[in-house]
């Protein structure tokens, strides 16, 4: 679904992000860990187009994401609160993600009717904008967001950071629903090794913009990387 | 300390994204300031002349007289723009900072804002006018020492009215009022406020009053700062009740009707937004100036044209010129959507035109002043729809300034939202339609100036498809720095 061709980013004249090689399978989920400063969000900018490499591309479903915009229609995320409307309600919101992709209210509706234990009655019917919503719950507006259209490729950076305890165990199990769909590739990135290892099957560690792991989860994965973060 | 305040200061200023922009654009920038600086000490020397010269009295005791309008003006525009030093203030709370010490600061700061020290350029000329024609120089200085502090005491008073709206619109009522009233001469209120002003002038010693007052209305703006100071008092941000709009009959536009109803919500819920729509609607009355010839030298052909592009384009130089920018808090999310650049572009393009439209319908009341004007009128409707909505849209792509939907202080008061290309681009905007209409005007005549402009104006909008593929190209390269600009708060 996605190749990496020999990505690089470079700013002024530091490298933050090299990678030889990367593939990334349809339907696979995706996790990505690596201390502050590894290129994880990086990597997710340049997937989105929203920064330019510096030498080599990414292929997205046969689209050079660089090139042109054609791996839109089938490609979300969310990243941070910049892809929120701060003056929209919640509702607002994805509604106009939904007509975006293509999806009446009806569909967005019944979409969003899946994720009330997620919302846990803090996002709907609120009489607030989105930008006087605290971060967890503007969190859980974008993450949700993300899902609207039925995209084949779901990129969430950080998902889990400044959610409570208990919405981070109700995202991990959306997530987990989410690749066991086939078709749905998930890329995740997360500081924390737990609830990675948990939802994703593949976990890449970059270190100082190189890929330094790639593993597949199994028994073992939680502490190899526990050695290796150890240093 | 102020060392240290004084240097996040400097850093903040000149680290800005909008800052870093190619040498000629610079050397541009500082000759406009220094056009702008020629311009008031202009008035400043020349009002004294110029009153005297009407011959409607005592030039001092004239502009004494209409003081009162001067200050009442100069308090709504900081209210609506000038930026309040709150801003950067949060980061400090923390740190083992005397509270009093960044508060002086913070008020301290306001001092030597532009809103102040741009009175300078008219009052210290004027007063050295005075000197020079035979006013008494203690006389004088008094005078000139009380209006400074006036301007403070302004300064000071907008400090601490900051987001009264109610307040605020309670004034701009009386004010209106008594401008009004004056003029259709029911009640003067400069004959009651002028005698204060003369006092000044006449009992020198009078001007320690307003400085007290100053003083007072430092303390006053000090203690309020003070006390709220803190995260959920006067730091908090203002909470308002949602209501949501569905707006069904934009649906059948398809795409374009999404963007539509974005952008509506957009104007009506932010404060920034709808303080450039009201200020496009007012541009309307600017024609005003020119067709009833308040002021000569607007009387020459050319300037009917330059109305023209006024009155109609009002909304478009001032909601328009900042296109990409209204989404610079959400421009990732647009960029990385399902949205393709010039769906969003002609989105943009239909809201400014379809403004122009309604610009141009309100402006009819211009037929009032004979078919000349409202034929400059519509033919600067036509072109501000055929050739500076292309414009207004190139030019958008430099706009690297993000734009803080929720504050109205950085419209004009921000030297950070200062964008000399988009200035740059302002020229072919009003200088172009005018040398179309000067070649019709002397080969032909008044209506074939016109009539040229007006083709003109067609003639762009047969090249759309052109045009916004050019604009495209333009906004897809600055697209990376747009959004790296954006990133800067």
């Amino acid at each position: 679904m996605i190749t990496v061709h020999n990505l690089t980013k470079t700013y002024a004249g530091q490298t933050v992000l090299n990678i030889e090689h990367l593939e990334i399978p349809k339907g696979q989920s995706f996790g990505l860990v690596g201390n502050n400063g590894a290129g994880k969000t990086t990597l997710f900018s340049l997937l989105l187009d929203l920064i330019q490499p510096t030498s080599g591309h990414i292929i997205n479903n046969g689209v050079q994401v660089d090139q042109s915009e054609a791996w839109k229609p089938f490609t979300s995320a969310f990243i941070d609160e910049s892809f929120l409307i701060g003056y929209l309600t919640a509702e607002e919101y994805f509604y106009f993600i939904g007509e975006l992709r293509g999806r009446n209210k009806g569909d967005v509706d019944g979409l969003l009717s899946q994720f009330d234990d997620f919302f846990h009655g803090e996002i709907l019917g609120q009489k607030k904008y989105l930008r006087d919503l605290s971060k967890g719950n503007q969190k859980k507006v974008g993450i949700v967001a993300s899902f609207i259209g039925n995209p084949e490729v779901v990129i969430l950076d950080e998902p889990f950071a400044n959610l409570d305890p208990t919405t981070q165990i109700r995202l991990k199990g959306i997530i987990k629903d989410l690749a066991a769909k086939e078709e749905v590739t998930v890329l995740v990135s997360s500081h924390d090794l737990i609830h990675v290892t948990e939802v994703c099957e593949r976990i890449v560690v970059l270190n100082k913009g190189e890929i330094v792991k790639d593993l597949h989860t199994s028994t073992e994965t939680m502490k190899e990387l526990e050695a290796f973060f150890a240093g | 300390m102020l060392k240290y305040f004084i240097g996040l200061q400097w850093k903040s200023f000149f680290r800005s994204a909008s800052f870093k922009t190619e040498i000629w654009f610079k050397i541009l920038m500082a000759l406009g300031a220094l056009y702008f600086i020629a311009v008031f000490l202009g008035m400043g020397v020349g009002a004294y002349f110029i009153i005297e010269k009407m011959d409607i009295g005592d030039p001092l005791r004239v502009v004494n007289r209409f003081m009162v309008y001067y200050l009442a003006f100069d308090l709504v525009f900081r209210y609506m723009l000038q930026k309040m030093p709150v801003t950067n203030i949060k980061p400090l709370l923390y740190l083992p900072i005397d509270k009093t010490k960044v508060v002086n600061f913070s008020l301290g700061k306001t001092v030597i804002s532009f809103f102040n020290l741009s009175h300078a350029f008219f009052f210290i000329p004027f007063s050295i006018v005075l000197l020079t024609q035979g006013y008494s120089p203690i006389q004088v200085i008094g005078w000139h020492l009380a209006f400074m502090a006036l301007i403070y005491c302004n300064n000071f008073l907008n400090v601490m009215v900051n987001n009264k709206n109610s307040v605020f619109y309670v004034f701009v009522v009386l004010f209106l009022f008594a401008g009004a009233s004056q003029y259709y001469q029911w009640f003067d209120i400069t004959l009651y406020t002028q005698p204060i002003f003369d006092f000044f002038y006449d009992i020198p010693w009078t001007a320690t009053i307003p400085w007290l007052v100053l003083v007072g209305l430092y303390y006053g703006a000090f203690t309020y700062f003070k006390k709220h100071m803190y995260l959920d008092g006067g730091l908090a941000k203002k909470q308002t009740e949602a209501k949501m709009e569905n707006m069904e009959w934009l649906d059948r536009f398809g795409n374009l009707g999404t963007f539509l109803k974005n952008d509506i919500k957009l104007i009506k819920r932010n404060k920034r937004s709808r303080t450039a729509v009201l200020m496009g609607f007012f541009f309307i009355f600017y024609g005003l100036l020119f067709f009833t010839s308040a002021i000569e030298v607007y009387d020459g052909p050319f300037w009917k044209i330059f109305a023209g592009i006024f009155v109609t384009g009002g909304f478009m130089f001032s909601f328009g010129q900042y296109v990409p920018s209204w989404d610079s808090s959400y421009y990732p999310l647009m960029m990385s959507q399902n949205i393709k650049y010039r769906e969003y572009l002609s989105s943009k393009w239909y809201l400014v035109i379809i403004a122009t439209i309604i610009s141009t319908i309100l402006a009819t009341f211009y037929l009032y002043f004979g078919w000349e004007a409202y034929a400059a009128v519509l033919v600067g409707g036509i072109y501000n729809i055929g050739i500076n909505s292309y414009l207004v849209l190139w030019g958008g792509a430099y706009v690297k300034t993000p734009i803080e939907l929720t504050s109205n202080k950085k419209a004009f008061g921000d030297k950070q939202a200062f964008n000399a290309k988009t200035l740059l681009l302002t020229l072919p905007k009003l200088v172009l339609p005018i040398i179309i209409y000067a070649v019709g005007h002397f080969l032909i005549g008044p209506v074939a100036g016109y009539i040229f402009v007006a083709v003109f104006g067609l003639l762009g909008f047969i090249f759309k498809e052109r045009v916004f593929t050019m604009i495209e190209g333009i906004y897809k390269k600055e697209k990376y720095k747009t959004l790296l600009a954006y990133k800067q708060k």
